[in-house]
């Protein structure tokens, strides 16, 4: 029996390529706790992002997966009483390390919430304003610029006539490509969206997908969602958490065919209890 | 052998109940039939013939509902990991067992021809591996309704003795051949009863890699240990 069990098979080919699949790591996450208070919501998580490639983040409310991402860009700075310890390495830098320089940091690592946040100003402006923090460019590059970034943000087509518009007036899901669009304009190496399209109808959640299977030819991303398909769907490896551990981690494929926790097989199958 | 906690959503452990259940109804039919295409040629038995082949639009209509309900569990349920796993299984097993009974039929029809000649000799080689086979697929249908991957591996593992009975009698049909040409005729049946029987074991087999994949997550390595093959040697080219 035991001999059958070691040996290496593959069902589909989905065993075999499980290592294969994934990049080098961009951002090593190396023994990360975290605490809000006295509350420790991160326990010694241990978990690299793969360069250019999708890390989806998965499991139950409060099991710290969005925490995580307030890590990795250091928003929790802004709150006092909340600290990590541990390391995130990237590029050889501990990017948790109190002399880390935010404001560069958060062009490098950047954010796409839950709800699309515009600013209230034109779409032009939107886009410009935070390439504006770090960059001084002539009117003709930035206009390059804006175009570029919602070109990348698969928006550019349905506003190029109205940029000068208000932003608010944009639907839901145009709303949250045009957050995606001002998040590359800094053009960051890193993106983290926290469960970006749990406000939006399922054609501009696919939109969405779309573009972060796009986006992900030069940029490295981590999702966190609750919908498990769009993790299938969008990752191409997928973290578990749970109660603030990082139960798994694997190929998205693996962890939707055979997990190898329990914990994982029952959260994922709908049997968590 | 897995007990899983139940779904959140009672309804998919229902369904997924109810496909367990499609299974070994089919499996249960299945190995009546295997019984009777058994009792046809031992016996010469015509009327249990007629029974075995007769069972096999039922098997089929079976095998099409299990079908059906699999894809809709796809569409509505879209199951992942141990689910995914089971209800994949499910479908491939109905095609197993389908094939099953489609030998069994056969060996059925084939034993009414058989019962038109006198045998000279014993059949007690061909009945020590029909019941072989029929004690394989009791195993094989019951692990499929308990979800068990250590029975699973048990049959997998013994089908080498069907495969070595096959090859002793089919050098044995050989050699009454050579003695009188006159037996050409009934052992050809008994050699294609024989054939059949052994494929019901490879089949049992397939099945048994399948309810290991649903239960483990892994696969059973591609090739189980096989003896030399009697049956081959005559068209397999000289080295």
């Amino acid at each position: 029996m035991s001999e059958i069990m070691s040996q290496s098979a593959s069902f589909g080919g989905v065993q075999a390529r499980s290592d294969a699949e994934i990049n080098a790591a961009r951002i090593a996450i190396r023994n990360l706790d975290f605490y809000y208070g006295s509350n420790r919501a991160l326990k010694t998580i241990n978990l690299e992002l793969p360069d250019r490639q999708v890390t989806g983040m998965i499991g139950p409310s409060g099991c710290g997966k969005s925490t995580l991402l307030r890590v990795l860009n250091r928003m929790y700075d802004l709150y006092p009483g909340q600290r990590a310890t541990g390391e995130v390495m990237m590029d050889g830098e501990n990017i948790i390390a109190p002399d880390v320089d935010l404001n560069a940091l958060r062009a490098r690592i950047g954010m796409v919430f839950q709800k699309p946040t515009p600013f209230p100003m034109t779409i032009y402006d939107n886009i410009a304003f935070g390439v504006k923090l770090h960059e001084r460019l002539s009117k003709s590059q930035m206009d390059e610029r804006v175009e570029w970034s919602l070109t990348r943000g698969a928006l550019w087509d349905e506003v190029k006539d109205r940029l000068n518009t208000s932003a608010m007036g944009l639907s839901g899901g145009q709303q949250q490509r045009l957050c995606i669009a001002r998040t590359i304009a800094v053009r960051p190496e890193v993106i983290l969206f926290d469960e970006p399209t749990s406000a939006l109808d399922p054609i501009s959640t696919l939109k969405i997908e779309e573009l972060i299977d796009e986006l992900k030819h030069d940029f490295t991303i981590a999702i966190v969602t609750h919908n498990m398909q769009q993790a299938a769907r969008c990752a191409d490896q997928v973290a578990f958490f749970y109660l603030g551990e990082m139960v798994e981690v694997d190929t998205a494929a693996r962890i939707f065919t055979a997990p190898k926790e329990r914990r994982t097989q029952e959260y994922i199958t709908g049997r968590f209890g | 052998m897995s007990e899983e906690p139940e779904h959140l959503v009672k309804s998919f452990d229902n369904d997924l109940k109810r496909l367990r259940g499609l299974l070994t109804q089919m499996g249960g039919i299945v190995e009546n039939q295997v019984a009777l295409a058994a009792q046809a040629i031992m016996d010469g038995d015509a009327a249990a013939a007629t029974r075995a082949v007769e069972e096999d639009p039922k098997v089929d209509a079976l095998e099409r509902e299990a079908e059906q309900f699999v894809i809709r569990m796809i569409a509505l349920r879209q199951p992942v990991a141990s689910d995914l796993r089971s209800v994949v299984s499910a479908l491939k097993i109905t095609g197993e067992l389908e094939r099953i009974g489609d030998y069994a039929a056969n060996v059925a029809k084939r034993s009414i021809v058989l019962a038109q000649f006198s045998l000279p000799y014993s059949l007690a080689g061909l009945a020590h591996m029909a019941t072989l086979v029929q004690e394989h697929l009791k195993t094989i249908i019951d692990a499929i309704g308990e979800q068990d991957a250590e029975k699973a591996v048990e049959v997998w593992r013994s089908d080498q003795v069907v495969d070595d009975m096959y090859n002793a009698i089919f050098r044995e049909l050989i050699t009454y051949m050579m003695e009188d040409p006159r037996n050409i005729t009934p052992c050809t049946h008994l050699l294609f009863i024989a054939k059949n029987l052994e494929r019901i074991g490879d089949h049992e087999t397939n099945i048994a890699e399948m309810v290991y994949y649903a239960q483990k997550g892994e696969v059973l390595p591609d090739t189980r240990p096989k003896g030399n093959s009697a049956a081959y040697a005559v068209v397999r080219p000289k080295e």
